[in-house]
């Protein structure tokens, strides 16, 4: 099976951020890692190449840093990638990372594309599903679990308050994947090795923006979220702590 | 139908997702607000006592779109019916729940129809005659007000919990039905879904417990979980955790919290490096009380914590345990 995964590359889980000056978007002087949902698109793609053989590539949009996520899906057996690489790309909604990732394929022709659930920064969970209607392929969303079937795959679907479902479906098709569906692995030093010497196209933005139309949506501002409950911060040494919120869980939480 | 609102209420195998009343009182507030009419769909087959209980609150109109192809949902099924459906009302803004039915079908609806989907959204402004709609980024760290810069059909979704169901108002007399057969042609559900199920019985109810310490990835190492369930043990309550702590196999899928876990509202709610993702959230925020431990001062947890503690768990677990084990000894 030839496989692609969408990657993306997001701010640390616990860096930092701060607004920029317009308060539009976060300063960019931040540490980055892969979007967590898509380790495990990747890790995924490489269980069923080594299952099914075929070929897993990866696909991310992005500046220059986020070849990083790149290289590191390389080092863990991706055997080769494409980089849609413009600061641009950060900005783009849904419907346009969909596009470009599309125009940037169509020469290829693959049997599924994985992307994350959703991710870290934006959290639409849209541009799977987008992109699956725009190349006309059938789609399912947070995948846990994918096996080979006749005339396609059958893939078991996380649904709300602890129910799941089967879905048979042919190929080709997009499946968007969950978090926990499999165990990652670790890049091992010969795989980093190996990794430079694989193929990472670079796609610049001028050859995919026939295909992009202007954003349909504006992100007006970005702001730290109003507090809409009264915190009481417990101050002091750790133990100091320890006692007051002791006091608080018995006098007023009454608790003990 | 111009300038309409209509919110697509969710049902599932025959039955009406209550977080569609969410998504109805959102629906009636942004009516009140910009004069536009308000009006509802629900999508499936045999969807008439559905139809007929929204038809039951202040709406102007229910349309029952039905097709026994829509029977079990798809994607497919669904975004061509509403696409079909959508075209010939052309209704200014729609409204649905932040469902994993509704993100499984809407962005490709939307996408079928040229138009865009601001997801996820936990309220809206209305602001100069625009509206603003307002939604959580990089994890709830930060909130954005997002506008549509397109030409209507405008998609919007709303996270679970983002309006009170409970405030829906109702119609003065039930609102006019209107059943709308959908053409679904052979070969446009393509995916093939099986009946709905559960992995295991739950061993634990944690909606049943009064105490409960959730642990995050603040706990750093498995062999750590263990300084949180004595601090559980000696509360009397017991461990839970958010989604990361359980796909690493730390605790079991059935002690997680959250949008794909359980959702509780205990009286006290512990929450030990937890950074307050908003699928972890979404199954927490009705506790009575949260208390919240995390070294980050910046961790979205602490916008809904009634006592913070800014510092660094494992100083302030161990005496914390031994503080409760005195005062329950006291």
């Amino acid at each position: 099976m030839k496989i692609l995964v969408c990657m993306k590359q997001v701010p640390q889980k616990d860096a930092p951020l701060k607004l920029n000056e317009s308060g539009t978007w976060i300063r960019e002087d931040v540490s980055y890692e892969v979007n967590e949902p898509d380790a495990y698109a990747l890790e995924e793609a490489l269980r069923q190449k080594e299952k099914h053989g075929g070929e897993v590539v990866v696909i991310t949009a992005g500046p220059a840093r986020s070849q990083q996520v790149l290289r590191e899906a390389l080092a863990k057996g991706a055997d080769r990638a494409i980089h849609l690489e413009d600061p641009a790309f950060v900005g783009l909604d849904a419907i346009n990372t969909a596009r470009a990732f599309a125009a940037a394929i169509k020469d290829e022709k693959f049997d599924l594309i994985f992307t994350g659930l959703q991710s870290d920064d934006y959290g639409y969970a849209q541009t799977g599903v987008i992109l699956a209607e725009l190349l006309g392929w059938p789609h399912a969303t947070i995948i846990m679990q994918i096996e080979k079937a006749d005339g396609g795959i059958r893939v078991k679907r996380e649904l709300e308050a602890g129910y799941f479902q089967f879905v048979d479906m042919p190929l080709p098709a997009v499946l968007t994947i969950q978090s926990g569906i499999n165990k990652l692995r670790y890049a091992t030093l010969i795989g980093i090795k190996q990794a430079k010497n694989k193929p990472l196209r670079k796609v610049a933005l001028a050859e995919v923006q026939d295909a992009l139309s202007p954003n349909l949506l504006k992100l007006e501002r970005l702001y730290v979220p109003q507090k809409t409950k009264n915190t009481e911060v417990l101050q002091g040494s750790a133990g100091e702590i320890a006692k007051k919120l002791t006091e608080k869980l018995r006098n007023e939480v009454r608790v003990l | 139908m111009a300038d309409t609102i209509l919110v697509v209420v969710e049902q599932r195998e025959g039955k009406l997702n209550r977080v569609s009343w969410e998504t109805l009182t959102a629906g009636q507030a942004i009516a009140a607000q910009t004069g536009w009419p308000l009006e509802a769909a629900v999508v499936g087959s045999n969807i008439g006592s559905i139809a007929g209980e929204v038809a039951g609150k202040k709406v102007g109109k229910v349309y029952a779109v039905e097709s026994a192809k829509l029977d079990p949902y798809t994607p497919d099924g669904f975004a061509h019916a509403l696409k079909q459906f959508l075209s010939a009302r052309k209704p200014r803004l729609v409204l649905m729940p932040h469902t994993y039915q509704v993100r499984d079908f809407a962005p490709k609806l939307a996408t079928a129809l040229g138009r865009v989907l601001i997801s996820d959204c936990v309220g809206y402004k209305h602001e100069g005659g625009r509206l603003l709609f307002t939604r959580q980024m990089f994890q709830g760290k930060f909130a954005a007000d997002v506008s549509f810069s397109g030409e209507p059909t405008w998609f919007v979704t709303f996270q679970n919990g983002a309006f009170r169901g409970d405030k829906v108002e109702a119609g003065a007399a039930a609102a006019p039905i209107e059943t709308v057969q959908a053409d679904v042609p052979d070969g446009v559900v393509r995916n093939k879904p099986h009946e709905t199920f559960k992995e295991a019985k739950q061993a634990v109810d944690l909606t049943q417990a009064e105490i409960i310490v959730a642990v995050g990835r603040g706990i750093k190492e498995q062999k750590n979980i263990e300084l949180a369930k004595q601090l559980a043990e000696a509360l009397g309550g017991e461990i839970a955790a958010s989604r990361p702590i359980c796909d690493a196999g730390w605790l079991p899928m059935d002690r997680q919290i959250g949008s794909s876990g359980q959702t509780v509202a205990p009286k006290l709610y512990l929450a030990l490096g937890i950074s307050g993702a908003i699928q972890h959230i979404v199954g927490m925020k009705g506790s009575r009380t949260i208390v919240a431990i995390n070294k980050d001062a910046e961790a979205p947890i602490f916008e809904i914590a009634d006592y913070a503690a800014v510092g660094n768990l494992f100083e302030i677990v161990p005496p914390l345990i031994e503080e409760v084990k005195k005062a329950k000894g006291a």
